[in-house]
């Protein structure tokens, strides 16, 4: 079914309306070798019904997380969603509206966003914030070139201990536009202040530090900011878990200049890895450099309250190639999602919901750090996730697991860290299910 | 206009219920205390049933498709079928994590295979990368890939794109962020490419040529052929921007008709739902000899099982985002296509381009229609300008009393309809883009036509009425100049 209104009769009157026996008249400006000869080559269509019935079959292939006891983070994270996250965001109100551009029709979608800018400054002390971006490793990328502009300074210092998507991501977006990359080493499981202090000088554009860092350790970006400091002109770009920031430091304490972030714990569904978002947020001297979206309060006409998107002098559809970024259409629904889901947690349920974690995560490790064939890799600090040494192939453990419907966690031999699995926990965990995992890897042989 | 939701929280009030904690560990013990949070965290303080009222008085503040006719040029608003809605959100997709082992994933993957297989079936390509979230990211991706070609073939000098000046302003920043310069052409009279400025910037510096087609205007470029011969003798590669794409599904295939590279906006042409502005997916089709460098993984399929391949993960552009694209809005693409067919997306094209044409018909009349070359595809750029030369007077104070293209927006707002695009592509003075999309019936466009009569009678008898729009919107005229110079962008108590 195609969705098409019109019958066979009303199509007839409107050609008869343009003036033409039929459609290949009106495009008869197509060169006739171009035009296809038959129906393209794809399935035969299905009902509403069949696909039903067709899509059934199919997911019934996935094993979804909800029917294993499954400790996976990474970046992508299992935290709990209230019911009415999903019953706002389905709406068709916000859910098949266009980019706010026409603010007269659209103050509920520019309104929520105005909320959303609110509640990321909040969590991370930051002054201004945009409308949200791709996913938090497009955001780092962004982060790095929004500094570049700032300073004009090419160079570069991102911690190996960063995600390794984000790296990914940030060497495709970089390679090609003059920015030079370099990775300050890791040492037990954090960044390497001493080898940052020999790298930076006075050429270098900014430092990107993730904390809880990939492997879930708290980097001290207190000493990192001072040593960032020394460089004359070098931003400090912290990517951060936006769950953490409830009970671990605003980064506006540690001083960071751009603050970023994988979004989707707030309230986002893992969805096999997408749609996420990422946000973006910075003091208020670097506005004029940012990336995508804002937008801002004013008045209308009549002196009401409004709101409406702002500093578009940025952005690519005023600037085309001298704007800040390419970026148009952005997650916004999901930052809709993580707007409800702030609101609906509060100060205090985004505190419990970090707390939870973090006490479940600790639980969990001291308990694996007891079994024989497996110890804890580092001795750091750490938020919700840690990595655990062992001493047979993670993969072996994986598979010996799976017959009992656990998954224990990612195997990060695919990122070149040997015998090691990156475990995570949120509050969705029980006591029970951590248990299971703890008898399970007792048993591993 | 509504409160801000930081101004209906009351302290103590909550709106969500957690266990309570079954671990007896007191994580204090376990982390120095300047890691610790100092300040407050001004949080709204609401309940369940207050967050709701609040979203939904903010939701009645919205124009969108189920409401009304969303005519808006180039972003293809059709109706977003509720059978994908109620389809994508299976347990068994919304909770996969992507680290899950491939033997737990093979009906996503499955998903992702056919997808890249149907999508490149349309395009008239090889291979489709899934991985691009939005239209402009699929242009970066697409122009990273040809630039990719060229440095492959040592050609590090090629590093100029050509497009034309009706070209969406993403083209032009997506080719600087992908390290390229942009050479921008004038479109000859008729609003089409003109061959003799393409041949005059065309040099050996050349990497490739990006083209809407059907262009900016709603006309397809007839001269393709000729300029992909002019692109591919200096080889150059040819790109095709997709935001178009509605106009020519199943009748002409873009790798058939000179087209190396071109990207989907899954948002438009697959009838994925924009959601206030994402997000989308901008999938990247290319050429044979170009999939060695899209970004990995793609998903392949041996003996009946799926898995990620990073087979060419030495020769790839690298990855543009952390896992597999908007895999959920990737979905709800794969249901449309399997829903439709072959036969069902060329009747998709063929209602669009009738739609348009009809209201091109009933409207070119009444309003200037600058590049009318008779039958457009499926949208067409119509100028405010006759209204605006018949509706200048002086008034009685000797203010000028000018209607503008702006105007008119405005004024169909009051009569329920979104506006058009306006003031876009910018080679058309007073723009005004009119895209029905397929999904629309022949009444609605009768009202829509109905109301654009009416407003251009207003023009001349009342253009007060037409000045002051919008008047029955939840808020009037916003002053986006204050905006600026109070730029307020976060509550703050």
């Amino acid at each position: 079914m195609s969705y098409i209104s019109n019958t066979d009769k009303e199509r007839k009157e409107m050609l008869d309306v343009i003036g033409v026996k039929n459609f290949d008249e009106l495009i008869s400006n197509i060169p006739d070798k171009f035009k296809l000869k038959d129906y393209l080559n794809l399935d035969e269509p299905l009902s509403e019904l069949e696909i039903g019935k067709k899509m059934f079959n199919i997911v019934s292939k996935n094993i979804c997380l909800n029917r294993s006891n499954a400790f996976l983070g990474g970046g992508i994270y299992d935290h709990f969603i209230p019911a009415a996250v999903d019953a706002i965001i389905s709406r068709p109100e916000f859910m098949t509206a266009y980019t706010p551009y026409q603010a007269e029709v659209s103050q509920g979608t520019l309104q929520a966003i105005y909320e959303y800018q609110t509640l990321i400054c909040e969590l991370t002390g930051m002054e201004i914030s945009n409308a949200g971006m791709y996913d938090g490793a497009s955001a780092a990328a962004e982060a790095i070139l929004m500094a570049s502009r700032k300073n004009r300074l090419t160079k570069t210092l991102i911690s190996e201990t960063c995600n390794p998507a984000y790296i990914e991501v940030i060497k495709t977006y970089t390679k090609g536009v003059g920015i030079e990359l370099q990775f300050i080493p890791a040492k037990n499981g954090v960044t390497d202040i001493d080898k940052l202090n020999e790298m930076m000088d006075d050429n270098t554009s900014s430092v990107l530090i993730q904390s809880p860092n990939f492997f879930g350790n708290i980097e001290d970006n207190f000493e990192i900011e001072k040593v960032v400091r020394k460089a004359k002109k070098a931003l400090y770009l912290s990517a951060v878990d936006p769950i953490s920031l409830a009970i671990l430091n605003a980064p506006s304490e540690y001083n960071a200049d751009i603050v970023i972030g994988e979004g989707q714990a707030l309230g986002n569904k893992p969805y096999y890895g997408g749609p996420l978002f990422g946000f973006l947020a910075s003091k208020m001297e670097l506005s004029r450099m940012m990336p995508g979206r804002i937008v801002g309060q004013t008045t209308d006409v009549d002196g009401k309250r409004a709101y409406v998107l702002t500093l578009q002098a940025r952005e690519q559809h005023i600037r085309r190639d001298k704007a800040t970024s390419n970026i148009c259409s952005n997650q916004a629904l999901c930052t809709l999602a993580s707007t409800v889901y702030m609101c609906l947690m509060g100060k205090k349920g985004l505190q419990e919901v970090a707390e939870l974690s973090m006490s479940k995560a600790h639980y969990l490790a001291e308990e694996i750090s007891k079994i024989n064939g497996f110890s804890l890799a580092y001795t750091q600090p750490f938020f919700k996730e840690f990595v655990v040494n062992t001493t047979l192939e993670p993969d072996y453990v994986i598979q010996q697991l799976k017959e009992k419907n656990i998954l224990p966690g990612i195997d990060l031999s695919c990122y070149g860290y040997k015998k090691q699995l990156l475990v995570t926990v949120t509050e969705k965990k029980s006591k029970i299910e951590m248990d299971s995992l703890l008898n399970a890897l007792r048993e591993v042989k | 206009m509504a409160q801000l939701i930081f101004e209906k929280s009351r302290m103590g009030r909550k709106g969500y219920t957690l266990p309570k904690n079954d671990v007896n560990i007191d994580i204090n013990k376990s982390i120095d205390s300047k890691f610790l949070r100092k300040q407050d965290l001004n949080f709204p303080e609401v309940s369940e049933l207050d967050v709701m009222r609040h979203f939904i008085e903010l939701s009645h503040m919205n124009h969108f498709i189920e409401k009304g006719f969303y005519p808006l040029g180039s972003c293809t608003m059709k109706y977003n079928p509720k059978s994908h809605e109620a389809l994508v959100r299976h347990p068994c997709l919304m909770d996969l994590h992507p680290n899950q082992p491939q033997e737990s994933v093979q009906g996503a993957l499955e998903i992702m295979f056919e997808l890249q297989k149907d999508l490149s079936e349309i395009a008239g390509m090889a291979q489709t990368t899934l991985q691009p979230v939005a239209g402009a990211q699929g242009e970066f991706t697409g122009l990273k890939v040809i630039r990719a070609y060229h440095e492959h073939k040592g050609n590090h000098h090629k590093n100029v794109i050509i497009l034309p000046d009706s070209a969406h302003g993403t083209n032009p920043a997506s080719v600087a962020l992908a390290g390229m310069k942009v050479v921008e052409i004038k479109s000859n009279s008729k609003g089409m490419v003109d061959l003799e400025a393409l041949r005059s910037v065309v040099n050996e510096n050349t990497a490739g040529f990006m083209l809407t087609n059907p262009n900016t205007l709603g006309l397809f470029e007839t001269q393709i052929e000729e300029i992909a011969k002019i692109i591919h003798s200096v080889d150059g590669l040819m790109y095709m921007d997709g935001a178009n794409f509605n106009a020519i599904l199943g009748i002409v295939k873009p790798g058939k008709i000179g087209f190396d590279v071109m990207h989907y906006n899954i948002h438009k042409t697959l009838s994925t739902p924009h959601g206030g502005g994402g997000p989308g997916s901008g999938a990247v089709s290319v050429r044979e000899d170009l999939v060695k460098f899209l970004p990995c993984p793609l998903v392949h399929c041996k003996d009946g099982e799926y898995y990620l391949s990073f087979e060419n993960e030495e020769t790839s552009i690298g990855r543009v985002h952390s896992y597999f694209g908007n895999f959920a809005i990737n979905v709800r693409a794969y249901i449309y296509l399997k829903m439709l067919g072959g036969k069902g997306l060329r009747e998709v094209s063929e209602n669009a381009v009738i739609n348009a044409n009809y209201l091109m018909k009933k409207l070119e009349k009444t309003y200037l229609i600058p590049h009318n070359h008779t039958y457009c595809m499926h949208e067409f750029v119509a100028s405010g300008d006759w209204q605006k030369e018949k509706c200048t007077k002086k008034n009685d104070d000797n203010t000028i009393c000018q209607i503008k293209t702006l105007d008119i927006a405005k004024r169909l707002l009051d009569k329920g309809y979104h506006a058009p695009t306006i003031y876009f592509p910018l080679i058309v003075h007073e723009a005004i883009m009119i895209e029905p999309t397929e999904t629309e019936s022949k009444q609605t466009l009768d009202e829509f036509i109905t109301a654009m009569l009416e407003i251009n009678e207003e023009c001349i008898n009342n253009p007060q009425i037409v000045l002051n729009a919008p008047t029955n919107t939840p808020v009037r005229r916003v002053d986006d100049v204050k905006a600026v110079k109070e730029l307020n962008v976060r509550y703050q108590k």
